[in-house]
């Protein structure tokens, strides 16, 4: 966009009378709110939330980018197929996948290991956003912590148990089942 | 020369150069999708995909005259005169419905096919396809069949272009896949009973231009994407295929061939491209280590840090040429070395004293030649190098000691101290031949991987494999190759030529190219690869080579898929978490 186009409105500061120029009333204009405060939480009507007692409440938990889950199919199976495409989408370089052959014959490849060092994790989504099953997703779960590095770095057990834990309050994105299962269609040889 | 017009672009061909189109087109810039078409296969034009308008300029009048359909490319010989036009809204639409012809069938399970990243169908989906879908069919899980010990077939992904049956019709000559039914229900298969396990079956996978044929070596290993190629030369055999190391995080995933109309054409064998275990073997030799002379009947073995440990071997060689002469040491110059290596360990030898005796390694042979159908041959020389080291032994003492006259020089007590270079990637010597080596005073094994030998001797100096170190190899027929490295020695190991760089007292590192400048001036037949190796090789003996064409596209002249679509700088990124934790690094 061109400075000079018409789509751009352009304001100018206003001038300032005399009292803003004496800076008089903006400093009472402002040491009152820090009264109005000082006494409102004398009283107990304070706006500090208790956390972690209290929870922070979200707009809508299903656009908030927290911590990675991976979903499960109707068989509690891992719906990831291990194909690489979020690991290929992070710009941090965070997911490590090792594929191989399911165990599921209606399946052709999963990931034995999946891993991702949520250290090194930006939370820009980009993997829920790239992975063609939905099987990667980010939840509402915000505050992580843990002692050591490792303990950070999370395998596909943890990812897959965060699931659980979230897939009550969170469902799952897309509810249909996993693009690649089921017996091919019109295929009658 | 014969005149042909691409797209209203006049291009100049020899007479005696037999083109098609496609090959026609690809020197005036311009693309011909095909499927089919291989050049070091017969033409069967049975994909449909290249067809394309041609017509006959008349060389008097200048009228052209075209014909009312479409012809394949691919069997159209481009002749004086020929007008081709490859972008009319006819050509368009027939490369529109083939593609769709062709997805109809097709699972299209790119997130898990091991060949998205290098397909030809997802390419030309993007370039030649529809914007979207119309067949209303969900993707689908591929069936799968097993062709032989290397090849999964994954039946639905296959488009029919019948290159690998062609491949071992024409090249590999065993005709174990075939065409089986009719139409739409046409599949590859094999016979029962007689599976693709000849020696040259991995290069159907590469024929393959989509992900029917995978390898089952490969098979859900890595993305294409992520990997790295590296041009280098397979040691396995004196043939020397020119090969490319495709690797990703430090770690080699598969080996594919290079074009080189020199040494293997489009093809390479099974034992270079499979049996490659040797580049990252948990055995292999990491440490210099040192066997003290009082210790020998136990586990005597003790460590040495890199520049102490190097020192003391020099140390112990210079020792025993001062006390018992310069031709009571040996200085062994293995035919897996490089020409460069070979020529800094024989220079250091003669430093030591002007008598050392050089001799060749051990060339390891198996068999017979066998050669397939279409020429390529498997060499029952299993080295690489045996030529090169020769030549650098024959520059350096006139005559070449061979392995079984080194050994008669043991047994007869004419030696007590031996420098061995070995850097096989197999087995190579039996405890009965390492006995021999007893009754040295002194024994340097440098080896990769622990052998007899490698306990008997009193220094151990780790080095490293083809796939970590840059160089030239001379194969069979006097073709110096260039190979270059693809990963890091293992931790411990130095490279060989930086070990004889140290060993001379040269500083700095070792840079391979500066050493073959350096060898082509002084030993003559190396002369002609003073400004370097170019990708096709130097033929040293004949004095004359070819040279493949670089076209503007050159799809045509190196047809194999290879990271064709991905840009360079995304080659560059690597996904790994850094992390100790990582399961692939470690």
């Amino acid at each position: 966009m061109q400075p000079d186009s018409k789509q751009i409105k352009w304001v100018d500061e206003p001038k300032l009378g005399l009292a803003g120029r004496l800076y008089l009333t903006p400093l009472i204009d402002g040491l009152s709110l820090t009264a109005r405060h000082f006494f409102r939480t004398a009283r107990g009507e304070g706006f500090t939330r208790q956390f972690p007692e209290e929870r922070p409440l979200f707009g809508n938990p299903l656009i908030y980018r927290g911590v990675h889950r991976l979903n499960k199919d109707e068989q509690g199976r891992v719906k990831c197929v291990a194909c690489f495409l979020c690991a290929t989408a992070c710009p941090a370089h965070c997911i490590d996948i090792i594929g191989t052959e399911s165990p599921w014959a209606d399946r052709e490849k999963y990931p034995q290991s999946f891993v991702i060092d949520e250290l090194r994790c930006i939370f820009c989504g980009m993997c829920e956003e790239a992975c063609p099953v939905d099987a990667i997703e980010l939840t509402s779960l915000f505050d992580l912590t843990g002692a050591s590095r490792e303990e950070m770095v999370f395998d596909k057990e943890k990812l897959l148990s965060v699931y659980d834990q979230t897939c009550d309050l969170e469902p799952m994105r897309s509810r249909g089942p996993a693009a690649h299962s089921g017996p091919p269609p019109g295929k009658d040889h | 020369m014969a005149t042909i017009t691409v797209d209203g672009n006049d291009i100049q061909v020899g007479d005696d150069e037999r083109l098609n189109v496609i090959q026609a087109a690809d020197r005036a810039g311009v693309a011909i999708p095909f499927y089919c078409w291989h050049p070091g296969l017969s033409v069967v034009a049975s994909c449909r995909m290249c067809l394309v308008e041609t017509g006959m300029k008349n060389k008097d009048t200048g009228e052209i005259s075209m014909m009312p359909k479409l012809v394949p490319a691919c069997q159209t010989p481009a002749k004086d005169g020929t007008v081709v036009v490859t972008n009319s809204p006819k050509v368009r639409a027939n490369q529109n419905f083939v593609q769709e012809g062709l997805l109809l069938d097709h699972p299209v399970d790119c997130p898990i096919c091991d060949k998205a990243g290098e397909c030809w169908l997802q390419d030309y989906y993007f370039s030649y396809g529809h914007q979207e879908r119309r067949a209303d069919v969900r993707p689908f899980t591929s069936r799968k069949r097993d062709l032989g010990e290397h090849v999964t077939l994954f039946v639905d992904r296959c488009v029919m272009c019948s290159r690998c049956v062609r491949f071992t019709q024409e090249v590999s000559g065993g005709s174990e896949l075939l065409v089986i039914d009719r139409g739409s229900h046409a599949e590859i298969d094999v016979f029962p009973g007689f599976p693709l396990d000849d020696q040259m079956s991995g290069n159907v996978n590469d024929l393959c231009p989509v992900g029917a044929l995978c390898s089952k070596d490969f098979l859900y290993q890595q993305r294409v994407w992520f990997m790295e190629p590296h041009d280098s030369v397979c040691t396995r055999c004196s043939t020397g295929c020119s090969i490319q190391l495709h690797v990703s995080q430090n770690q080699l995933y598969r080996i594919q061939p290079r074009y080189n109309p020199n040494a293997n054409d489009w093809w390479m064998c099974d034992i270079g491209r499979f049996e490659n275990e040797s580049v990252r073997a948990p055995e292999r030799l990491s440490s210099i280590e040192h066997r003290s002379a009082d210790s020998k009947t136990g586990a005597g073995f003790s460590n040495r840090l890199w520049p102490e440990g190097l020192k003391a071997v020099h140390g112990a060689l210079s020792e025993i040429a001062a006390r018992t002469g310069g031709s009571t040491l040996a200085v062994v110059l293995s035919p897996f070395l490089t020409c460069e290596e070979a020529y800094l360990l024989a220079t250091y030898a003669k430093t030591i004293s002007a008598d050392v005796v050089l001799a060749l390694g051990k060339v390891p042979v198996e068999g017979a030649d066998k050669t397939f159908k279409s020429g390529f041959t498997i060499r029952a020389e299993r080295c690489p190098n045996r030529l090169g080291v020769e030549q650098i032994l024959r520059h350096f003492q006139k005559s070449v000691i061979d392995w079984p006259a080194l050994l008669k020089k043991v047994e007869a007590g004419e030696l007590q101290g031996a420098y061995v270079s070995a850097g096989y990637p197999v087995a190579w010597i039996d405890e009965a031949e390492a006995a021999a080596f007893e009754r040295l005073s002194l024994l340097v094994v440098h080896d990769i991987l622990p052998s007899p030998l490698a306990r008997k001797a009193h220094y151990v100096v780790p080095g490293v494999s083809f796939a970590e170190k840059d160089g030239s190899y001379v194969n069979h027929s006097g073709l110096i190759q260039w190979g270059e490295w693809g990963l890091t020695p293992v931790e411990g190991a130095h490279v060989d030529g930086q070990t004889f760089s140290d060993l001379l007292g040269r500083k700095g590192l070792y840079q391979a190219a500066s050493v073959l400048k350096e060898l082509a001036g002084i030993v003559p037949f190396f002369a002609r690869a003073a400004d370097g190796v170019p990708q096709a090789g130097l033929n040293l003996v004949t004095g004359t080579e070819k040279h493949p064409r670089t076209t503007a596209l050159g799809t045509v002249t190196h047809p194999l898929p290879t990271f064709r679509s991905v840009g360079t700088a995304f080659l560059e990124t690597e996904a790994v978490s850094r992390n100790g934790s990582n399961p692939i690094s470690g």
